[in-house]
């Protein structure tokens, strides 16, 4: 399942993410941050709705959003051969 | 002149293209701009043909920043204008010192303000040595009088600017642009300019470097300031003058430039006469020859200042000599063409009086 | 245990540390950019940067490459004597439309007519956002700026310029594109953009340049989301987004 990490630290609570989910599951939390932004999450639940797109990883202008997928394993030769 | 040199009868303004190419330059940045006009026309072919890069850029305000930019780099570079022009630079001229760039400036003075004229004049020794832009630096500033000074000047310019990382300027005026003489070419020691510990050359095994000169961070830039004050003081050792007769002189004529060449011509034909006359000639404008003129007060000379504008080193000389002496002051006015005889009467009357 | 692999991870070119910009200023996302493709073509070691004047005077706290201030609007100048003294480094300058358009615009046509060997990114946020929020010469008509509270009339300011437009016409000039980054699509073609102008650098061919479409909230008086909407509802427009020169195959192939 992918993984998205912000980084309430560095989110200016623009919420340009919200607008480019393609499940639309980013929201405006109710967390200020210590500099005073309303930073931007996922809820719990929604999270495995997620499907990696990094869309909004790719639109926050301050690199507040980093998302993890899982590395695909290679396939062994006995499994390719099948 | 030095025996087995290579000699060559050139322009005030091609002597300084020759200085410049035997210093090493490896860039210049100009415009066209009387009485200088000689200076990019030659190195438009020349620096290239050294394997150095020229380019007339479309401004002297864009020279100016070419410049920064090269000097930034570490590489020994010029630009050249007149009056107007060097107006045009001063934005880029206060960077290049905040940002403790090696650049060379000549300015080839010619009468303003404003327009002015395409004759010579001493206009910009205010602009040359109170820094010319804006906030507090200084330029290191040569006064030739020859053509030989103006080509060794320019190698001295550009040693001095990297010794410094500072801007340097030669100034100049049409008088010793468009004179002819014979200068003496020479080899200079290979220069030591030490720019790699602080150039932009990309960030390859080593931490990447800034050059700026904005500083916003609390007490940043008054320390900034206090650094350049430093250097300003380390640069009065490299004061120059001459001084010509000025042991036993009564009154000591202090002019610089071409127009100390032409007042050495005065005082020779007083001293002829048996008049106790001598020269005080700054050759570096900034940083002033001050305790070489107090020296002079001491003795309980009389200074009499001649310039080709209404009154600029005269100020410096009687900053120099306060409590001790004053200066008289004459003026050939920009616009009008000096000539020895011109200063021989107000010689005589200063010393008269 | 399935290894993680970070999607589109944040280039280490860039400096760790919170940007000053505004909410929703799209310079963070150019700087990525920018920052991307230096990384990505491996030229983060040989790239000597060019600041200019505006918000983005601070972008050598975030990008860990050589870089020098230039005065206001004379980036392209200052990028032609960097370039001249070291030929063999990337060049790159960062302008803002009040920084390129107004008060530098001598500099970068004659650096573009040229041909100088630089690339140049240009910011249009329609503003002068630094200082306030002044009227640029990026400004739309009608839009209310702090010196032009009444909106940008024809008749007193004239129109906005378009300089992807204009640099395309200039000899020296091998690529010129304008590019938005309200949208991921428009994104991915930036980078496309910004990485084909750093390649006709590299490849010695010749001058290029790139315009981004950018928001600038605080001074638009909207939020965020808002000013990226603005982008496409009235920005581009006035300022469409695509290639307006590109005679880089040409001049590869002569090469």
């Amino acid at each position: 399942m992918p993984r998205v990490v912000f980084r309430d630290e560095r989110c200016k609570g623009c919420l340009l993410c919200t607008t480019v989910c393609p499940k639309t599951i980013i929201i405006q939390s109710s967390r200020f941050n210590q500099q005073g932004y309303k930073v931007a999450e996922i809820p719990e639940a929604s999270a495995q709705e997620c499907t990696g797109c990094a869309s909004c990883a790719r639109i926050c202008p301050d690199f507040a959003i980093r998302v993890f997928v899982e590395e695909k394993p290679a396939k062994s030769k006995a499994q390719a051969k099948a | 002149m030095p025996k087995g040199s290579e000699r060559i009868f050139v322009k005030g303004n091609e002597a300084i293209c020759h200085g410049a190419l035997a210093a090493g330059c490896r860039c210049f940045f100009g415009y066209p701009i009387t009485p200088q006009n000689d200076i990019p026309e030659f190195l438009s072919k020349a620096l290239p043909d050294a394997g150095g890069e020229f380019v007339q850029a479309e401004s002297e305000v864009a020279a100016a920043n070419m410049l920064l930019g090269a000097a930034a780099c570490g590489v020994r570079a010029m630009t050249s204008s007149s009056s107007p022009g060097i107006s045009l630079k001063q934005e880029a001229i206060s960077y290049m010192a905040g940002s403790q760039l090696p650049a060379v400036v000549v300015n080839m003075s010619r009468g303003g303000p404003g327009l002015g004229d395409i004759g010579p004049s001493q206009g910009d020794y205010f602009q040359a040595t109170r820094g010319g832009g804006h906030g507090d630096y200084r330029l290191l500033v040569l006064a030739p009088a020859t053509c030989q000074e103006a080509y060794d000047h320019v190698i001295l310019a550009f040693d001095l600017a990297f010794k410094y990382r500072n801007p340097v300027m030669v100034l100049g005026d049409a008088i010793l642009g468009q004179m002819k003489e014979p200068v003496a070419l020479r080899k200079p020691r290979p220069a030591k300019d030490k720019a790699d510990a602080w150039c932009l050359s990309g960030a390859k095994g080593r931490d990447s470097r800034l050059l700026k000169s904005l500083y916003l961070e609390e007490g940043a830039l008054a320390e900034h300031n206090r650094q350049l004050q430093k250097k300003y003081q380390a640069m009065q050792r490299e004061i120059r003058y001459e001084a010509y007769e000025t042991a036993d002189a009564d009154l000591v004529v202090c002019a610089f430039g071409s127009i100390g060449r032409i007042a050495k011509s005065a005082v020779r034909t007083l001293r002829a006469k048996g008049k106790k006359v001598g020269l005080f000639r700054p050759i570096t404008l900034y940083p002033f020859p001050e305790a070489a003129l107090r020296a002079l007060a001491q003795q309980g000379k009389r200074f009499l200042t001649i310039e080709h504008n209404l009154g600029q080193m005269v100020e410096d000389v009687r900053l120099s000599v306060r409590g001790l002496a004053d200066s008289d002051f004459h003026c050939v006015y920009p616009g009008d063409l000096p000539s020895p005889d011109d200063f021989v009467r107000p010689i005589a009357k200063s010393l008269g009086s | 245990m399935l290894k993680e692999r970070e999607v589109n991870p944040i280039p280490s070119v860039l400096v760790d540390r919170p940007t000053h910009y505004c909410p929703g200023c799209h310079h963070g996302t150019a700087h990525r950019i920018v920052a991307e493709c230096l990384e990505d073509m491996g030229l983060v070691e040989k790239t000597i940067c060019v600041s200019s004047i505006g918000c983005s005077v601070f972008i050598y706290n975030y990008l860990n490459v050589d870089s020098v201030e230039a005065p206001h609007g004379r980036a392209p100048a200052v990028a032609t004597g960097v370039k001249r003294a070291r030929p063999d480094n990337f060049v790159f300058a960062y302008q803002g439309d009040g920084d390129l358009a107004s008060i530098g615009m001598a500099e970068i046509m004659h650096c573009a007519n040229r041909g100088e060997r630089v690339s140049i990114i240009f910011v249009n946020n329609t503003v002068y956002g630094m200082t306030g929020g002044q009227m640029a010469p990026t400004t739309l008509i009608g839009q209310k700026t702090t010196t032009c509270p009444g909106g940008r009339c024809r008749e007193r300011e004239g129109l906005p310029i378009r300089m992807a437009e204009i640099i395309a016409t200039l000899g020296g000039v091998v690529y010129s594109e304008r590019v938005a980054v309200d949208t991921v699509k428009n994104q991915v073609r930036a980078k496309k953009a910004v990485r084909r102008a750093f390649e006709i650098q590299e490849k010695g061919l010749g001058f290029s340049f790139v315009e981004f479409l950018a928001a600038c909230p605080t001074n638009w008086r909207m939020t965020p989301v808002q000013a990226n909407e603005r982008i496409a509802n009235e920005m581009i427009p006035y300022f469409p987004l695509g290639v307006f020169k590109d005679i880089s195959k040409e001049l590869e192939a002569t090469c």
